[in-house]
């Protein structure tokens, strides 16, 4: 019998939630395989729309990009771990001071983002402003824009060459980069890093780290080891 | 309304390594000590096992064993003249929270400061005239000198079991160790840590270009290990999860894996957890404190713990802080130069260079906290400051403590953050890559400090603490020459890209640099040039002690919690032994 874990990741919770989320990530641009389609839509959304989970999911791909080195961010399951963090404490601004008054930062990050705003309401703020943004400027919404376009739209983004409206253009480019390789990184318990890919890719060993005897013996070699997650030792 | 408790001998606020040294000191003198701790109790065997520990999302990046700004943060402005923002997220300084404080989530690294840093103005004055001190510049002696602090270094390396090799014994320079370093009375009681690859090719090259590297003194214990007080610890594993975790191995040493559990069973002692000090009680007539007030985090009432001593060992933000809201000892003002609490506050600035090697493999994964290779040639006043136009220095060290992968991605100049050729330099150099820090000295200046914000509240509604705090044009002079260094020894070690990283701009609140701040209440000879005497005795009340590098009257180019142990064993040693018998100022004028 599959337990609720084995389930989730065997693909089952598929049917069951099969929604206009499905459909709009499968029509997504750039997908590259039919088993990419179906990893990114295997599970359920907790805090975001399905359609800021499309823009996310182009936004992350852009990010991490799928080549021989992993699949993309997306199918690695970083959009998953991004809506599992936004709807959990961090979303919602744990250990993080909110009291006011609160000063727009005028491009002074040296103080860190000063928003009035938990992540899950900052980053949904930065994805509405970010999609407007796309469709008045160049006809299209961000999840239909081709790579080049995309790839140029986070440029601009990042350096601070677009200003949104209603939030710090450079600290949401800023939290969607962290949060992304946030979930490219982690343990994959936390739904990103799909097969450890990302630690596949940089030969990073995991768990569980005791290397008292490796230490001299693998000094100047490369230490190879099939990489082991948190949950490889439930 | 307030609760008042029974009476006690004493009080101690905040039990991280300095209250941890003093409850123990206490105890053992036959006190009845009360600890107020505002986090909660850790049970290392339960709350630092395998495999939640190694868990870098949840205590590395969101920093689950810190200090929850929610709670109480602090507000950063860079000059007099501006406005003041909160830290509303922890970065560059991570303050702790719970039993063992800021030493549950330390590396361990264990260096004492040199003899000159504990009596800089002096001196700098015999060496180079005190004309050539600038004005701004606000260093002092710290009143007690490193020979007097010299057994109280050794007895925390012997609690901690200390890994390393002396460069000093009695005057003796010893080959392998530190030659700068002051003279030690022996020994480490354990041999230096097992040097990683990227270690090994910087001592090789550090030696060819005729500096003097040396293993990074570590409270990783490089073997099983029983300290004076009896406890034991295990072998370090190299697992490169010591910085921002709990040891699994109990190999790191921390208040909860040496001190608790002697703590554990002294008579005398008590600890309340999850109490947050909000006052200290203080009787402005007879210049004596009654005691603490605190709240209860868990039910919200408020209660007031009477006591005949008062000890201060909420580290620096919460020793200034408590001295400011209880009104003891004049508030600086850096307008006028006139008071002393929140004088001279410290950092650090710490620049680094990548180095980067086609054809090494140096499996940055394997590691330990104060895993290190050093040169002190550039620290302190080691070398001739004469034509430099800045005073100060830092250790250059490789240091292999961690190859998270969050945290640790190095690409050289020029990469970008993401996309495919961020992806393919990532992976290309995540296991070929070095980093060298330069551990730069902070020294006062006259506008840095720390006062009341006028403006943000704490979740008690009472003020936060304000950091004015800048880098100078000495802090990064000095980064630059140290970066310099750091990048001849990176040629040295025939690396592909040698990459220096400056720290560049104001100072910034969230790329993490060090958790070794340092001032607000320090120490001196007289009420007006400091807040405690050499004993670290409150000027204002004589039975109110701060202990920490919140003392400190500048920053020194090291890692702190040796020196900030260090006094609080001398305190004690003067409470213990002078004090009790005499409750007076131990200092006359
Ligand atoms: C990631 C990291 C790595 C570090 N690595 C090193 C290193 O390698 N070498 C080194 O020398 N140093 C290192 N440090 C610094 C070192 O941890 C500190 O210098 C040291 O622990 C300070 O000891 P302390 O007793 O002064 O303060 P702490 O250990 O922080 O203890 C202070 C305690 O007071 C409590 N407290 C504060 N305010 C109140 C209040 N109002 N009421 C009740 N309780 C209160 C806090 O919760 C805390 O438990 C590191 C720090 C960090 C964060
Ligand atoms: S590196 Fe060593 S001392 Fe640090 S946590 Fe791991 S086992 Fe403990």
């Amino acid at each position: 019998m599959l337990d609720r874990r084995g389930f989730m990741l065997s693909g089952g919770v598929l049917a069951l939630t099969q929604t206009d989320a499905t459909a709009a990530v499968d029509a997504g641009p750039d997908k590259s395989s039919a088993a990419a389609q179906t990893s990114a839509a295997a599970e359920p959304l907790y805090a975001l729309t399905a359609g800021e989970a499309e823009v996310l999911t182009a936004v992350v791909d852009a990010f991490i990009p799928a080549d021989d080195l992993s699949p993309s961010g997306s199918d690695c399951g970083v959009v998953v771990f991004i809506d599992r963090q936004l709807a959990g404490s961090y979303g919602a601004g744990a250990r993080l001071y909110q009291d006011g008054p609160f000063q727009p930062s005028n491009g002074q990050v040296q103080f860190g983002p000063q928003s009035p705003l938990a992540p899950l309401q900052f980053i949904q703020l930065g994805i509405a402003e970010l999609d407007a943004w796309s469709t008045a400027n160049s006809g299209t919404p961000v999840k239909q824009l081709p790579k080049p376009e995309l790839n140029a739209l986070l440029q601009q983004l990042e350096s601070g060459k677009i200003a949104l409206p209603r939030i710090d253009a450079r600290a949401f480019f800023g939290a969607l980069l962290q949060l992304a390789m946030e979930g490219f990184f982690a343990d994959p318990i936390y739904g990103g890093n799909r097969d450890k890919a990302s630690w596949r890719m940089i030969g990073y060993p995991g768990l569980p780290a005791t290397y008292a005897k490796a230490i001299r013996q693998y000094r100047g070699r490369r230490y190879q080891a099939e990489p082991r997650s948190i949950a490889d030792f439930l | 309304m307030v609760q008042v408790l029974k009476s006690t001998d004493a009080v101690i606020v905040g039990l991280g390594w300095t209250g941890a040294i003093m409850a123990r000191e206490l105890t053992r003198a036959g006190l009845q000590v009360v600890a107020l701790e505002r986090g909660p109790d850790r049970n290392p065997a339960e709350d630092f096992a395998l495999p939640a520990i190694r868990d870098e999302l949840r205590y590395s990046v969101r920093q689950e064993l810190m200090q929850d700004p929610k709670m109480e943060t602090v507000t950063l402005r860079h000059r007099l003249d501006g406005e003041a923002r909160p830290v509303r997220r922890f970065g560059s300084f991570l303050p702790g929270d719970g039993v063992g404080g800021m030493g549950t989530h330390w590396n361990g690294n264990t260096f004492r400061f040199l003899p000159s840093d504990h009596r800089l103005r002096s001196h700098l004055g015999e060496r180079y005239g005190r004309a050539s001190i600038p004005e701004d510049m606000t260093i002092q002696d710290w009143g007690v000198t490193y020979e007097e602090l010299e057994p109280h270094y050794s007895r925390f390396e012997a609690l901690c079991g200390v890994s390393g090799k002396a460069g000093n014994i009695a005057g003796k320079i010893q080959a392998g160790g530190n030659p700068f370093e002051g003279p030690r009375s022996g020994e480490y009681p354990n041999a230096p840590l097992v040097a990683s690859h990227a270690n090994e090719l910087f001592r090789r090259a550090a030696g060819e270009i005729g500096l003097h590297p040396f293993p990074a003194p570590a409270s990783n214990a490089s073997a099983p290990y029983v300290n004076p007080e009896g406890t034991q610890l295990g072998a370090c594993q190299y697992c490169g999860h010591c910085d921002r975790f709990g040891c699994e191995a109990n190999a790191k040493a921390t208040p909860l894996s040496t001190l608790a559990p002697s703590l554990r069973q002294a008579s005398g002692f008590r600890k309340v957890t999850n109490a947050y000090a909000t006052r200290v009680l203080y009787d402005a007539k007879t210049r004596r404190a009654t005691g603490v007030r605190y709240i209860d985090l868990r039910s919200g009432e408020t209660y007031d713990q009477p006591a005949d001593i008062v000890v201060l060992s909420a580290w620096v933000f919460g020793n200034t802080r408590l001295m400011l809201l209880s009104g003891i000892g004049e508030p600086y003002d850096a307008r006028t130069g006139k008071g002393v609490v929140g004088k001279n506050y410290c950092y650090q600035i710490q620049p680094t260079v990548q180095a980067f090697f086609k054809d090494e493999e140096l499996n940055p994964f394997m590691g330990a906290g104060g895993l290190g290779m050093v040169v002190d040639d550039f620290n302190g006043d080691n070398f001739d400051h004469a034509k430099l136009g800045f005073f100060g220095g830092g250790y250059i060290s490789q240091n292999s403590t961690n190859g998270r992968p969050i945290s640790f991605r190095p690409t050289p100049p020029g990469t970008p953050a993401w996309g495919a050729a961020w992806k393919r330099e990532t992976a290309n150099w995540y296991r070929r890559t070095a980093t060298m820090l330069c551990e730069g000295t902070n020294y006062p200046n006259r506008t840095n400090a720390l006062d009341l914000d006028p403006t943000y509240r704490d979740m008690f509604g009472q003020p936060l603490l304000r950091m004015t705090f800048n880098f100078t044009q000495n802090d990064r002079t000095m980064a630059d020459f140290l970066l310099g260094k750091a990048a001849d020894i990176g040629r040295a070690m025939n690396a592909t890209i040698v990459a220096p990283q400056p720290r560049k701009g104001d100072f910034n609140v969230v790329s993490y640099q060090s958790s070794h701040n340092t001032g607000g209440t320090i120490m001196g000879h007289t009420p007006a040039d400091s807040v405690v005497n050499r004993y670290l005795q409150s000027w204002d009340a004589h039975n109110v002690f701060v202990l920490g590098s919140s003392v400190f009257p500048q920053n020194a180019g090291y890692n702190p919690t040796a020196a900030a142990a260090a006094v609080t064993y001398w305190c004690a040693d003067a409470l213990v032994k002078q004090y009790l018998k005499a409750p007076a100022p131990l200092v006359q004028l």
